[in-house]
């Protein structure tokens, strides 16, 4: 009988759901904000979007963002003061993040202790949870460039802070593309992220 | 053994067919929330209870963005090399539509909770103590454009009508038939000024000719051109866009 291992705590698997739920709405509406003065020269298909004009893009956006912010902080409190993200995602070496990365690229790279993250998954989770923090501060920089000035000096002001907003956003959107297709490839880690507990199949002892 | 994993029905699959089953019910689902979320988005946005609570969010928006704000910080300023040329026109209507106001007939008209509600002629604004600001106007659709604007403080001509600035709102009428209101706080800022004067030039009529209230706290659409009357209130008085969903307050 294969042992059933608990991988994700109950807080992280309520965080994670509402934190995609929020970051859709955010995305779908984000694009249809900026489809109002594209500067990149390009629009976003109008049916991808959430808002229908650009007053009910910026509706969904200012309300989401408090779902996205209060989510957030919630995961990230939690995650310093039990250890989870300390047990989950350190250590973690380049060098070990590069090996890890070509090992990938080859189709070599071995997951079958879902209970353990190898260094690429590491990087890429601390990576988007920096995305969606600077996504955070630098949407406080556009939504008050005035009163937020402090934070918005280190990135370039008003206009700095659009960029960036945009750069992280495609960051993020990468990372949900990686990572859904990485849940395709291997089915059993889906269910787990409701259950929170997964069959092992690697620790299978004699019995 | 066999008749056992027959029984509970699922045992009877491969483990492979169980992880294909997953897969499909997993894109499904995924599908069908893209859908529900981004192809009817309309839908979704049309709903009267999901309305209610994206109203309801933006007034909550107005509240904290009111606590945010500091009577006492000033918008950035620049120098005139900054200078965004030409300066962008906006309205809500096309540049041929830009309405002429005669100068020779024009009044201000002030009203609401203030002692003096003569209306002013514009020789007698032009006369005001003049003040001079180089600041960021940032509009709702997300550009930004620099400008040099010129006027009087409008807490200044406030005290000077001897309005009641513990009152809530000021709300403004234009000769474009545009409206907006602003708070109180905001009208008493530093920054704020009622601005006869464009790049050192009598305001244009794209600009807003005869005045503009400037307030590079607020996004340019709260930033009334044309002014014809304003009053003071405790009413909310709403405004053009705000009434059609913008949030209201849209401080920077």
């Amino acid at each position: 009988m294969a042992d059933h291992v608990k991988i994700h705590p109950l807080v992280v698997r309520i965080t994670h759901w509402i934190n995609a739920f929020a970051i859709l709405m955010m995305v779908a509406s984000g694009w249809r904000i900026y489809n109002a003065d594209p500067f990149f020269g390009f629009r976003f298909p109008d049916e991808w979007t959430l808002g229908g004009w650009l007053a009910g893009a910026l509706q969904w956006h200012f309300a989401a963002m408090w779902l996205l912010a209060a989510n957030g902080l919630v995961y990230l409190v939690y995650g310093l003061a039990s250890g989870h993200l300390r047990r989950k995602l350190t250590p973690l070496s380049p060098r070990a993040v590069l090996h890890d990365l070509r090992q990938a690229v080859r189709g070599r790279l071995a997951h079958d202790d879902l209970t353990v993250y190898n260094a690429a998954q590491r990087a890429a989770y601390i990576g988007v949870i920096a995305l969606l923090v600077l996504l955070v501060l630098s949407g406080l920089v556009l939504w008050k460039p005035v009163q937020f000035h402090a934070i918005g000096m280190f990135m370039g002001d008003y206009e700095g802070a659009r960029y960036l907003h945009f750069f992280a956003m495609t960051g993020v959107v990468l990372f949900v593309l990686v990572h859904v297709l990485m849940v395709v490839l291997v089915p059993r880690t889906f269910p787990s992220m409701f259950t929170g507990r997964i069959k092992s199949m690697t620790t299978r002892r004699p019995a | 053994m066999k008749a056992k994993s027959m029984g509970s029905g699922l045992d009877a699959f491969p483990r492979k067919e169980i992880a294909n089953i997953e897969r499909r019910l997993f894109m499904k689902s995924g599908l069908s929330m893209g859908a529900l979320t981004l192809l009817s988005g309309c839908d979704v946005t049309d709903q009267e209870s999901v309305q209610k609570v994206l109203w309801a969010m933006s007034h909550w928006n107005d509240k904290v963005q009111g606590w945010l704000f500091d009577p006492s910080r000033l918008a950035p300023e620049f120098p005139e090399s900054r200078i965004t040329r030409p300066f962008p026109f906006n309205a809500y209507y096309s540049i041929d539509k830009v309405r002429i106001v005669d100068p020779n007939s024009y009044r201000l008209e002030v009203s609401g909770l203030v002692r003096e509600t003569r209306p002013w002629t514009l020789p007698e604004l032009y006369a005001l103590p003049r003040t001079t600001q180089i600041t960021r106007h940032i509009c709702v659709e997300g550009w930004s454009a620099i400008g040099k604007w010129s006027g009087v403080r409008f807490s200044d001509f406030l005290q000077r009508i001897g309005a009641d600035t513990t009152a809530k709102y000021v709300g403004f009428k234009c000769a474009d038939e545009y409206y907006t209101s602003i708070d109180m706080p905001t009208a008493l800022h530093p920054q704020t000024l009622l601005t006869f004067w464009f790049a050192d030039e009598v305001l244009p009529a794209q600009y807003g000719f005869p005045m503009k209230l400037r307030m590079p706290t607020k996004l340019g659409f709260k930033n009334p051109k044309h002014i014809a009357a304003l009053w003071v209130t405790n009413s909310y008085p709403g405004g053009y866009w705000e009434d059609q969903g913008y949030n209201w307050y849209s401080g920077s």
